[in-house]
């Protein structure tokens, strides 16, 4: 394999990996902050089991999220140096920006989060929470534009730097964050992080209910984070439409490989589940006829652009497009269901007896890692051959200086670590729902009660 | 002063705070091995647990900073040391999944494990980011197309396995003079001797590192040396004007530098660990600005020809990009610093194990 296939792999497979991790982030995040205000204004205990139960489950995450996550800001550089030198400019600002806003805010507070439960008064904690749950969604604001602004690329100009070396050099830097795709972007991935952490929630929490285990503590777990996920669920078809209505303005091909569109057409189908044939340039499956054009424009006459408007080297891969991106689309309809029955049985009151619901909600954690990963998935691939949109070609933005058995070792290597760090990870995710939450009688003293005890040992101090 | 060289202090300032913050915890975990039974080991972790991933942020945000700022350099180092960077981030990944694993379970052989990845991880990156140093100060084989020429051997030579040692050592004794801060009663003492320890095998290595690199490079002398060593290439305009004050001003640090190496051994011999720190930290900022001061205005030296040097000015990005960024750096990295004494003041004391210890 050529050093661009193998950096091209070796990018897909640690990006992919690191977004296992920063969904989960995201929505336990949110959720705690939910969980800390409950047993901060109605001061119930279980609120508090439930919330350091969280805490504990969204350390080891995030531990594995932070490692994982350094090893995409280095790649840029070691395997992307050509596209780091063109895209420097533009992509290095959101990059440090994030580091500056972002990360120093999550790492700091996330101090008190894990440590802080003896240290600091219960307003402070809850602050504490709510500012790493804020630190999370800034950082993934801020990845998502410099990404966004690679889909879709506005205010620069292309620029011969003193070295003889073009490079995209910015115009104007608020352009570039609000550039066309970045809000709905980062809306479509908060909201379908939001999903996958509340499902997180669900599933456990199902867990402990069909073993009889924890009860108060899973019925309230569980029906805050079926409220949130139920209304992230709803929420994203909209957002995600918005999203792709993005798409086909700024990368109408990356739009016709989402649904495997070769001809321009009016009245142009959607599909509902398929198959692309690009050898015959045919897509087969059941489609929709008209869906397409009406939902681009509320027009079924409107008239779709196709793959045929370009070069054939211009086109993403398109099987694969269409495959991830129909697969978020039947999870995302699938959550909406899901979560709507569930709610429907939990005003019923009936659900906690539901068997076979919970059952299905325990298995369905892994639903929305799928999702969100084919939804990355097509978005990236449907960006090929580009590296920057319409600028830079992937092939022409690989490191000069890199040789193929360097990539084959580090590639190898990460193949190793991270199978070792998912095993691990799982593992000890898995110990800690074992273990459960502390019961109420194991904690000695109300979380207050110790406070004031610690109070008056730093007045003693004084 | 232009952008370039504000960027030049920024990353510089960066650089600084990473080494000095995770320089201590990479320390620790240096040590950790020296540490025996489970009750130490715990405390050395918990030790640096609330800090040690604010400390390596500094890090990421020094990365991006270069990659915004600097873009040639950061492409020119990251892809000519691929694989120095690869093995730096395997001793990252695994430095801070050991720290939030090791605890997770009781079992001998699991503690183990995490116990000595955790110290490799650590000793490696101190190592790395040595060497790393070592060769910026050697210089690189750098072509006309700014790319690296040489080899992953051409990295590794006695200076600049000198200056990862060197490093190691360094970041173990600021390590070990943090445990002091940070423990009590006979763990306290044990830590007291390994900085004690550390500070004799200090003193004799810096001595030679020092040595080693007038020797091979007078030259980073030039833009404190009142215009007595030529420069390899122009002098930046804010040397040449200001030759006396900068030297003058070096020369005070070099002075006050040494003040503060002996100085971590009388506070440590008069158990004043806080002053140990405080100037072992001073120490290590001294040393990095001797090195920015050495090196400034070029950020890397082509061996090859003068004229491949990558320089603030070559490999800059756009003045309207450094100075946007400017602007936010000035926004937020107050901020930055807010957040970190908030913390490091939450956790003020000695360290105890808790119920949410690791």
């Amino acid at each position: 394999m050529s050093v661009e296939d193998l950096s091209r792999l070796q990018f897909a497979f640690t990006a992919m990996f690191h977004y296992i991790f920063p969904p989960f982030s995201i929505g336990l995040g949110l959720l705690l902050v939910v969980f800390e205000s409950l047993y901060y204004f109605t001061k119930k205990k279980v609120y508090e089991v439930i919330t350091r139960f969280w805490i504990k489950i969204f350390a080891a995450n995030f531990s594995v999220g932070v490692a994982t996550g350094i090893v995409l800001e280095f790649e840029f550089g070691t395997n992307w140096a050509t596209y780091s030198r063109f895209v420097g400019d533009v992509f290095g600002s959101p990059l440090a920006a994030e580091g500056i806003f972002a990360f120093f805010l999550e790492s700091g507070f996330l101090a008190v989060l894990l440590f802080g439960w003896n240290k600091v008064k219960p307003g402070f904690h809850l602050f504490a929470t709510m500012m790493v749950a804020l630190g999370s969604i800034m950082s993934g604001f801020w990845i998502i534009v410099a990404n966004s602004w690679q889909q879709t690329p506005v205010a620069y100009e292309l620029v011969q730097d003193m070295n003889g070396f073009t490079r995209a050099v910015i115009t104007d830097f608020w352009q570039v964050i609000f550039s066309p795709s970045s809000m709905s972007r980062f809306a479509h991935s908060i909201v379908g992080a939001f999903i996958q952490g509340a499902f997180l929630v669900l599933s456990v929490s199902a867990y402990f209910l069909l073993k009889k285990k924890h009860l108060e503590f899973a019925q309230k777990s569980f029906t805050i984070a079926l409220i949130v996920a139920a209304c992230a669920s709803l929420l994203q078809p909209w957002v995600g439409h918005i999203s792709a209505h993005v798409a086909y303005e700024h990368q109408p091909a990356k739009m016709a490989a989402f649904e495997g569109l070769y001809e321009t057409q009016e009245n142009a189908p959607m599909y509902l589940m398929g198959y692309v044939d690009e050898e015959t340039e045919t897509t087969h499956g059941i489609a929709v006829p008209g869906a397409l054009s009406y939902l681009l424009s509320w027009d079924f006459d409107y008239e779709v652009k196709g793959l045929d408007q370009f070069a054939k080297e211009d086109r993403p891969p398109v099987n694969h497009v269409f495959q991830s991106y129909h697969i978020m689309i039947a999870l995302g309809m699938f959550f909406i269901g899901i979560t709507l029955l569930a709610l429907f049985f939990r005003w019923r009151k009936s659900l906690f007896n539901k068997r076979w619901l919970l059952k299905l909600f325990v298995a369905s954690v892994i639903l929305p890692v799928i999702a969100n990963q084919a939804g990355w998935y097509s978005a990236e691939r449907g960006r090929q051959p580009w590296l920057v949109y319409g600028l830079l070609r992937t092939e022409d933005g690989i490191s000069k200086a890199v040789s193929a058995p360097e990539v084959w070792t580090s590639l190898i290597l990460f193949g190793l670590v991270y199978l070792l760090l998912l095993f691990v990870w799982l593992y000890v995710l898995n110990k800690e729902i074992k273990h459960g939450p502390e019961s109420h009688a194991q904690m000695e003293t109300d979380y207050r009660e110790r406070h004031e005890q610690f109070d008056s040992l730093n007045e003693s101090l004084k | 002063m232009d952008y370039q060289v504000l960027w030049f202090i920024i990353v510089g300032f960066l650089l600084t705070g990473y080494a000095i913050l995770d320089g201590f915890d990479l320390g620790v975990g240096a040590l950790h091995l020296f540490a025996k039974g489970d009750h130490d080991r715990r405390i050395l972790l918990n030790s640096i647990g609330p800090v040690w991933d604010g400390n390596e942020v500094w890090l990421v945000t020094a990365g991006g900073a270069l990659f915004a700022a600097f873009p040639h350099v950061y492409a020119t180092a990251f892809s000519g040391f691929y694989l120095p960077f690869m093995i730096l981030l395997f001793a990252l990944i695994f430095r801070a999944v050991s720290i939030e694993f090791r605890s997770k379970e009781d079992m001998k052989g699991w503690r183990k494990f995490w116990d000595v990845a955790f110290s490799i991880g650590s000793i490696f990156a101190a190592l790395l980011f040595g060497v790393a140093i070592g060769n910026v100060i050697m210089g690189f084989k750098i072509g006309s197309d700014m790319e690296y020429q040489g080899s992953f051997l051409d990295l590794i030579s006695p200076y600049t396995v000198l200056t990862g040692v060197f490093n190691l050592i360094m970041f173990s004794m600021h390590g070990a003079i943090y445990l002091n801060l940070k423990t009590e009663g006979q763990l306290k003492e044990r830590v007291k001797r390994w900085a004690f320890r550390a500070y004799y095998i200090f003193v004799p290595f810096y001595a030679i590192t020092t040595f080693f690199t007038m020797l091979k490079r007078p030259e980073m002398l030039a833009n404190f040396s009142f215009g007595l060593i030529e420069h390899i290439d122009e002098p930046h305009p804010l040397i040449a004007h200001n030759q006396i004050i900068v030297s003058v001003i070096a020369w005070i640090v070099v002075v006050l530098n040494a003040l503060a190496i002996l100085n971590i051994h009388r506070s440590l011999v008069k158990s004043k660990p806080l002053n140990a720190f405080v100037s072992s930290a001073l120490m290590m900022m001294a040393i990095i600005l001797f090195f920015a001061l050495g090196l400034f205005p070029n950020m890397m030296v082509s061996n090859l020809s003068p004229e491949y040097n990558l320089d603030i000015y070559n490999s800059a990005s756009s003045d309207y990009t450094l100075k946007t960024m400017f602007i936010l750096a000035c926004i937020g990295l107050p901020f930055v610093l807010g957040y970190t004494s908030i913390i490091y003041w939450t956790y003020r004391g000695v360290t105890k194990i808790t119920d949410t210890s690791y």
